[in-house]
């Protein structure tokens, strides 16, 4: 058995596969490691495949249109499909403070071309056919956003590394960062197995904080627990990813669209948020989510709910992803925190990852790793977190 | 109404009810009002209900227990479970073809807050082991709820016509399965500690350790103290070419659409499986005026209860043994069946197939229990408590024993002083469960005189009452045991009452008379099937035991006992010397012979794993040799057990996959299992206001 490599990779999820596909197409030696049975068995599954562009961010616009590129075009590319639909994503409005809120973002969206406007209420309910229009302000539309499947997705992304000579060990867990002199040199396993390498990327989500304690540094990553739930399938009527940004007692956002199968999926964001890692289905999620959706679009009454789940995102301090060097330990990349954006933002991201490592990062990539420095100053908001 | 409808039956009544129209994709047809529309639609000889929208392949009746969703139409505008929805006047049904469109609706009226309820205990499951559980609490006035899908308590006792096994003390042996469940329910009605709530699933364990129940107009949230798991269990089905075709579907369902629904669903069946479902399948069949052209089992002998495969047998239904299912044929709906033989490596053995021209091929290769709300309750930390299948699989009689003493457990966890549970409950219960013994060979009494009752019993199985129905006390099991053979105790003992007779569930007691002439005895038979009616003066094939023809006889007297109306104790005169071998009376004149058709064997890859999402036995085995080990990445790949029914069906069929693949199984990763076990409209849960 090969013991020595390039590159480790700590995570076969949204970030880590298409990372050591990036890696591989450089034809770097890239071993994954992961605790689970397969590829996409952590918070991947979990999520619910919507893909944008659109953020405010502009860190997560330029991994996002990356992203969004290497999604949309993977079809035509590769050949296999991963269920992408470019359905757009809408934010319908019914009160003042959403509209200000999504108006807000639209200068630095559009400074970087992005196919995203303020549209009227008429224009929603052609969109969204079937909304409540009781109060319908209007809202964005992004039409060049969609879908695809994250269970598809990730598996042609594995695949696709496997071709291109990534090496892939699951169910087997790294249990130590081996250093010496404060620089990485491998990893041990809980199978008895040392792999050595120079470079150990961190992309191991939900799971980071045990590795990053192991070697001495503090636990950058909150987990807060969402629940999910996917119905039959039903003729299609609303591939569009919709948003609904209010915030009512006991939820926050939440969203839903329908997939190319005909099912629709949904999301909450509870409030106030639930930390740990936590996975067990609770009974709340489905009366609180439905009475919303059910409210937002009077026709989902009679669409039946066939499965939920629970999963996890990842929090930082201030809701944006940690991307960067460790700065105590030489040879140790993080890519961790993605608040629930991992699946939307990873392929984009593992090419910036590839490039950190080969040194060969670009403008873009530098206003990227800037804002998701893991230099940059968290703690106050840390503290508001709490 | 239909004309697929059984107007007459030797064991149940037929009701009076309610005849209303509906329309059938357009077409105007009639039924009878709160009957399921899968029974409507099959009495009016719709056996196809819709087409799959992945491969258009056709679908009908599976599960007929709100289970599958193989059964979806489109009923005034709404996807719906054809077996659980009550026909209304004036329906408008439709095929389910392609994917339903969901209707505009407007603005709900506004929205009403998920009750919560406390209980002590929640029942899930109205079958014999909730209903005994629930009555032994009910005794004890405990609260407790118990909660069952289907509008009728009883569970499958409703679907059984034949008498039980089992003692009369412990478990109504002796009487039919559809009475005892009329009884349990009665009982239950005195215990003012006790609610039911029919028509309301159990569809989801939450970790905050409350359960999700759906009723017909709303969801509701219970928080129980303690929780028995009492659902029974769902058949297992069988991969094999066409098995997807409507008319392929278990012996449970059969009985459920012929026994409960009283609607006559197939001409001719053939049925896979040799266990007592498989069976008594094919006796409920017969007595239904249907043609059995066979039984197969893939075993050296059928593994049910032998008086049960005896009664097949002298009804002149033949039990291919060694015998497997090649091929389901038919275009949009079953129209013959391929079986062959097996080898003693259990490969299909080359020439020997036979095709049956049949349209129903049931299939009853065992049950799997129904665990998953048990798994998700310990998962949770909830007290939670099985019965009956749900626990173990066994008989009825069995399930409403272990349900008494889940009751009597409860009872005690809740810290009620009900006394330690009496001793003998842990032995009885162990000999409900027990399986049959080996069949033995026994003499045949050889006394000429008198009367002489024979027990053509060859089979160690728990059942006692013709012990306990002898006003004589002349029958004794052997060491008195509920298991034992059945004896007489002297030559002399019998008043030829003929109550063992009538009350034997094997039909497996005749009743010999030399009394009357010098070279002629009368033999009495029982009998429960009703075609060809039998009538004094008529004669009448009589076989022996194992359903060789021992000659016509001339019926010389039809008897009937009061408490046991539905049999009939047929006497008819014969020869002395082969008077004690007579058993039974031939019911199918002509046997079904095999068709030369179908000659093209298809590749087993063909056979459909998953029904749900239309997933064949080659694309599963395609990714297990890729690499797959884990059966998420399985379902990430090919949606295998990502349908409607949350792999209730296929999972088993994909565990048996790797194993012919050869796979080590202890290095398959098992699937997640998450709420819901089944699809409930979102407005239920967002608890839409009404009106």
């Amino acid at each position: 058995m090969q013991t020595c490599y390039d590159v480790i990779i700590v995570g076969a999820g949204s970030v880590g596969v298409p990372t050591a596909l990036a890696l591989g197409k450089q034809d770097l030696k890239t071993l994954v490691i992961d605790m689970r049975p397969s590829p996409g068995q952590g918070e991947n599954k979990h999520a619910i495949g919507g893909i944008r562009a659109t953020h405010s961010d502009p860190a997560k616009i330029i991994a996002g249109q990356r992203s969004l590129e290497i999604f949309s075009t993977w079809q035509q590319v590769h050949g296999d499909d991963i269920e992408w639909q470019k359905g757009g994503y809408a934010f319908p409005v019914y009160r003042n403070q959403e509209a200000d809120l999504l108006k807000s973002h639209l200068p630095v969206q559009k400074s970087f071309n992005l196919n995203i406007d303020f549209v009227d209420a008429q224009s929603m309910q052609q969109i969204l056919p079937g909304i409540n229009s009781g109060g319908l302000m209007g809202g964005t539309f992004s039409p060049d956003d969609g879908s695809a499947s994250p269970l598809l997705a990730i598996n042609a992304f594995y695949r696709k590394a496997c071709e291109a000579g990534v090496t892939f060990r699951f169910n087997e867990k790294v249990t130590k960062l081996n250093c010496s002199n404060a620089k990485i040199n491998g990893v041990m396993t809980n199978k008895g197995n040392f792999y050595s390498a120079p470079v150990v990327i961190d992309v191991a989500g939900a799971g980071s904080n045990e590795l990053t304690q192991a070697v001495g540094c503090d636990e950058l990553v909150i987990s807060e627990a969402h629940e999910a739930g996917i119905t039959e399938p039903v003729a299609p009527f609303c591939p569009t990813m919709v948003v609904d940004l209010r915030s009512v007692a006991g939820s926050k956002n939440y969203y839903f669209y329908q997939n190319k199968h005909g099912q629709v999926v949904f999301c909450i964001t509870p409030d106030p948020p639930v930390i740990g890692q936590l996975y067990d289905e609770t009974s709340t999620f489905l009366p609180q989510i439905c009475a919303r959706m059910v409210n937002l679009m009077p026709r989902l009454q009679n669409i039946r709910v066939r499965r939920v789940w629970r999963g996890l995102y990842p929090m930082t301090a201030d809701g944006s992803p940690l991307v960067g060097w460790n700065t105590q330990v030489e040879g140790l990349l993080h890519a961790i925190g993605m608040c629930g954006q991992g699946y939307m933002l990873g392929p984009g991201l593992g090419e910036i990852l590839a490039r950190m490592i080969l040194k060969t990062n670009n403008k873009d990539d530098q206003i990227v790793l800037e804002s998701f420095s893991l230099e940059r100053d968290l703690s106050c908001r840390v503290e508001a977190f709490k | 109404m239909g004309y697929n409808r059984i107007t007459e039956h030797p064991i149940l009544s037929i009701p009076e009810r309610e005849t209303v129209s509906f329309t059938w994709n357009n077409v105007t047809m009639t039924g009878y009002a709160g009957e399921m529309i899968s029974s409507t639609l099959i009495a009016n000889g719709i056996q196809v209900f819709g087409h799959h929208p992945k491969d258009k392949s056709p679908q009908g009746i599976y599960c007929a227990n709100g289970q599958c969703s193989q059964c979806l139409v489109i009923a005034d505008g709404l996807p719906v479970k054809a077996c659980m929805t009550p026909l209304k006047s004036g329906m408008q049904i439709q095929s389910a073809d392609g994917l339903p469109a969901l209707p505009l609706l407007k603005a709900a009226n506004g929205f009403e807050q998920v009750p919560i309820e406390n209980t002590q205990v929640l029942i899930i499951g109205g079958g014999p082991a909730g209903l005994a559980a629930a009555v032994e609490l009910g005794r004890l006035n405990v609260p407790t709820l118990l909660v069952d899908d289907k509008d009728r308590l009883g569970g499958k006792l409703v679907l059984q016509t034949h008498k039980f096994f089992g003692s009369q003390a412990d478990s109504y042996a002796g009487t039919r399965g559809y009475e005892i469940g009329d009884i349990l329910a009665g009982q239950l009605s005195g215990f003012f500690s006790v609610r039911v709530w029919l028509e309301a699933t159990a569809v989801g364990v939450f970790a905050d350790r409350v359960i999700g129940v759906v009723t017909k107009d709303s969801y509701r949230l219970i928080r129980p103290n303690k929780v028995l798991v009492a659902t029974g269990a769902r058949e297992k089905m069988l991969a094999f070419p066409g098995n997807t075709l409507p008319g392929v579907y278990g012996a449970g369902a059969f009985q459920t659409l012929v026994n409960r629904d009283l609607i006559k669903s197939s001409k001719r069946i053939l049925i896979v499986g040799g266990g007592n479902v498989g069976l008594i399948a094919g006796y409920h069949a017969l007595q239904a005026d249907m043609q059995v052209a066979a039984l197969i089992e893939a075993l050296p002998e059928p593994g049910g209860y032998k008086v049960h495969a005896d009664k097949l047998k002298r009804m002149g239904v033949p039990i291919l043994t060694r015998h497997t299912v090649v091929a389901a044929h038919g275009s949009d709906h079953l129209e013959a069946v391929t079986v062959a033989r097996l080898d003693d490596n259990w490969n299909i053995i080359k020439g020997s197939e036979k095709t049956y021209e049949v349209d129903t091929l049931l299939i009853a290769v065992g049950l799997a229990q129904v665990d998953e709300f048990y798994y998700k309750a310990k998962q949770f930390g909830i007290d939670v408590f099985t019965a009956g299948d749900a626990q173990e699989i066994a008989e009825a009689s069995a399930a409403m024993f272990t349900g008494r003493m889940a009751g009597h457990r409860i009872a005690q966890s809740l810290g009620l002083d009900v006394g330690e549970m009496p001793e003998d409950w842990q032995a009885k219960a162990k000999i409900l469960k027990s399986r049959p013994g080996v069949p033995v060979q026994r003499e045949l009494p050889r006394q000429q005189e008198g009367i002489v009752p024979v027990f053509h019993c060859y089979q160690e199985v728990p059942c006692n009452p013709c012990t306990t129905v002898c006003p004589q006390k002349a029958i004794f099991t052997k060491n008195n045991t509920l298991t034992g053979l059945p004896y007489r105790q002297s030559d002399e003992a019998c008043n030829g009452c003929l109550n063992c007779v009538a009350v034997c569930p094997g039909l497996a007691i005749t009743l010999i008379d030399y009394r009357k002439d010098k070279d002629l005895a009368t033999v009495t038979l029982p009998y429960e099937v009703g075609r060809a009616a039998v009538e004094k003066g008529q004669q009448i094939g009589v076989m022996d035991v194992d359903g060789t023809l021992l000659g016509n006889y001339e019926v010389v007297n039809i008897r009937k006992k009061k408490k046991y109306p539905q049999t009939l104790l047929v006497q008819v005169r014969m020869e002395k010397q082969i008077a004690p071998k007579a058993v039974g009376i031939r019911v199918q004149l002509q046997a079904c012979e095999p068709a030369e058709i179908y000659t093209k064997a298809p590749l087993p890859d063909e056979a459909i794993i998953c029904r749900c999402e239309r997933i064949t036995a080659g694309q599963i085995r395609e990714a297990i040799r890729s690499g797959v080990r884990d059966m998420n990445q399985l379902k990430a790949l090919n949606r295998a057990g990502m349908g409607s029914c949350g792999s209730k069906t296929c999972r088993p069929m994909i565990w048996r996959i790797f194993q012919e693949e050869k796979i080590d199984l202890g290095q398959v990763t098992d699937r997640v299992d998450r709420p819901l076990f089944v699809e409930v409209p979102m407005g239920y849960f967002a608890g839409v206001k009404k009106g």
